[in-house]
């Protein structure tokens, strides 16, 4: 099996232009397989990206990138379902479902499944396989020997299973915003003040200490998720599908760095500490070390 | 009219009784291990609590529900299939699951159980709610705090299963089961060991006239002299974003939708949820009688009465939560 490298969708709401650019930039540069489109945050911010989305999809393709489209991670109102239904039924690629209404109108077609859908066990990841899933990115937080065990059943059910290596973990999903909350205004009139933040909003304790990241309705860490040291282990498991979620930081230097990785011209531990000065937080691996997912594990410990 | 059904918590067999004698229509519960997501020291049930509990409720017209609500973990199974197997032999009225291999198992092995969805779930559309019904003959959806009224409204009616809806107690901002922050400060999460913000790794560090309380290492909240100290739940403490330090996710506040009970039936609602599992049974018996009084008036045609539950909430205040927009 060969190993390769997925982007995920942008998370954080950038101006169109810097997001059109981004993703030519990753076209013509990144060496990654997949590239995963698709505003699955905050409904209301999917009009701005909708305009680019036939360019950005068509720039990707045509640079032989295969690119999925993500469905949103929270459907609750009537508007947000018809999206859904909308982006299911328009049927322009493969779907990565992130709730479980995408995941119902996808049945028994082939489709992947995304990293906010539970996918905790060998049980479901059976389920899911039975009804069409052929790729499905694993939560963050599971630990190791979780990994290893949907892996080895991955590989008897014919269903690629992806671990995120970079970038910040998906927490919490809510229906409130909270960067809207953090400006004094209500996620109605919000005036789209996540755009402010292009890495999202920190999150300090009273202390001081960085903790979380805002990004609109949802909560992310503050640490980077990085598991470039653990890419071995990964791929010892049987893992080929490695998952980047971008930053605002030169992604196609992040996805050269674990190309690299994965050819094994480098080495884990220098792609991290190369990455870590790159971004202004901490790396993170303990969900993969069965602790806190905030703590950094050396390599070996 | 049919009057609304009240299902009330349980995490030890006094407040089963205390619940059952104060008017619960069904309590739910859950097994003394990571099986489901009130997972405590101290707290849940033994095998012989909940045939206890059953024979003490049946005899009352009381319905059981266990709920087997955590994730099973990878690569061992066994613990949440027992469970499950063990349900169903005592006799239970329902098991409360939300893991889609979990409620596979269950349908398969034992069709004549009576399966709801968990909030843990998540299932907040009619797309989700049909799937889970449709796979799995689920017959009642635990709905996620997320939804409006109106949006629950406009679901009903294009379901045909029962829906629960949560009226009072602890409140998450967060979906349902779709939440890691304790996972990030501790190790531990909701999802896979059934705890949130866990006891076990939360300090208290004076500061002077000051008072820290910390969970994993993370300072969750200062309180000053003469404030009181709450219990740092994660969500609920205050952080520093734009350089102020404010009750970011959600204020220390309980859930109270009691004002909102014609337009939860108008709705379509069938069951309301009281949370709690952690609470004593001193709390139960008041929370469960008030809402039985105000259940039975609302049935009855009389208006709600006016019931005041504020020594039973968080921080002493209360919110209608995700129910009303401005919410959000």
């Amino acid at each position: 099996m060969t190993a390769s490298l997925t982007l995920g969708p942008v998370l954080f709401n950038w101006p169109v232009d810097r997001w059109r650019d981004f993703y030519a930039r990753i076209a013509d540069e990144a060496p990654v397989d997949t590239v995963i489109v698709g505003e699955i945050v905050c409904f209301k911010r999917a009009p701005f990206f909708a305009q680019a989305m036939g360019e950005v999809v068509e720039r990707l393709t045509a640079a032989g990138k295969t690119v999925w489209f993500a469905s949103p991670i929270l459907v609750g109102s009537e508007r947000e379902r018809v999206a859904m239904r909308d982006l299911v039924e328009a049927d322009a690629g493969l779907v990565e479902a992130n709730d479980m209404g995408a995941l119902a109108l996808l049945a028994g077609r082939p489709h992947a499944v995304g990293p906010m859908i539970n996918v905790y066990n060998e049980a479901t990841l059976a389920w899911l396989a039975g009804r069409g899933a052929v790729a499905v990115s694993l939560p963050a937080e599971l630990p190791a020997a979780a990994v290893a065990a949907l892996a080895r059943a991955g590989r008897e059910l014919g269903v690629a299973v992806e671990v995120q290596t970079w970038g910040r973990a998906p927490l919490a999903i809510s229906a409130r915003c909270y960067h809207a909350r953090a400006h004094g205004l209500h996620k109605d009139g919000c005036q789209f003040v996540c755009g402010n933040d292009p890495d999202g909003l920190a999150v300090t304790t009273m202390d001081g200490q960085p903790f979380l990241t805002v990004n609109g309705t949802q909560t992310m860490s503050h640490g980077c998720l990085c598991l470039a040291e653990e890419m071995a282990e990964l791929s010892a498991m049987g893992i080929a599908r490695f998952r980047l979620s971008p930053q605002a930081m030169d992604m196609v230097r992040v996805a050269e760095a674990f190309r690299a990785v994965l050819d094994g011209r480098r080495g884990g531990a220098e792609v991290a500490a190369e990455l870590g000065g790159l971004i202004g937080a901490p790396l993170v691996n303990g969900f993969f070390h069965d602790t806190a997912g905030a703590r950094q594990v050396a390599a070996g410990a | 009219m049919d009057n609304f059904e009240l299902i009330c918590p349980a995490g030890t067999p006094a407040a089963l009784r205390a619940a059952v004698d104060a008017g619960a229509d069904a309590v739910y519960l859950g097994f003394r291990d990571e099986t489901n997501a009130r997972n405590f020291p101290g707290l849940n049930f033994t095998r012989q609590d909940v045939a206890d509990a059953v024979a003490y409720a049946h005899a009352r017209k009381v319905e059981i529900f266990v709920a087997i609500n955590t994730y099973p973990q990878a690569g061992n199974l066994d613990p949440w299939r027992k469970a499950v197997d063990d349900a169903a032999r005592l006799k239970v009225d329902a098991v409360i699951l939300a893991d889609l291999g979990l409620l596979e198992y269950a349908a398969k092995r034992h069709p004549d159980l009576r399966l709801h969805l968990s909030v843990q779930a998540s299932a907040a559309n009619v797309e989700a709610i049909r799937l889970y019904c449709d796979a799995f003959g689920v017959r009642r959806v635990v709905l996620p705090r997320v939804l409006t009224v109106p949006e629950i409204a406009r679901l009903n009616a294009e379901i045909d299963i029962e829906t629960e809806v949560f009226v009072f107690g602890g409140l998450c901002p967060m979906a349902e089961g779709r939440c890691s922050l304790s996972s990030y400060a501790t190790g531990l999460s909701p999802n896979k060991q059934g705890v949130c913000s866990p006891a076990s790794h939360v300090r208290y560090e004076p500061r002077g006239s000051a008072l820290a309380s910390t969970l994993g290492g993370f300072t969750i909240n200062v309180f000053g002299e003469g404030e009181p100290a709450g219990y740092p739940t994660l969500c609920k403490g205050r952080f520093v974003a734009r350089d102020t330090p404010a009750y970011l996710f959600e204020e220390p506040t309980s859930l109270n939708a009691m004002d909102l009970l014609p337009e939860l039936k108008a709705a379509g609602v069938r069951a309301l949820k009281i949370e709690g599992r952690q609470r004593g049974k001193a709390y139960i018996g008041a929370v469960v009688r008030a809402y039985r009084e105000a259940l039975d008036s609302f049935a009855a045609g009389r208006p709600v009465p006016r019931i005041d539950l504020q020594a039973m909430v968080e921080g002493g205040t209360q919110t209608t939560g995700a129910y009303t927009r401005a919410w959000r």
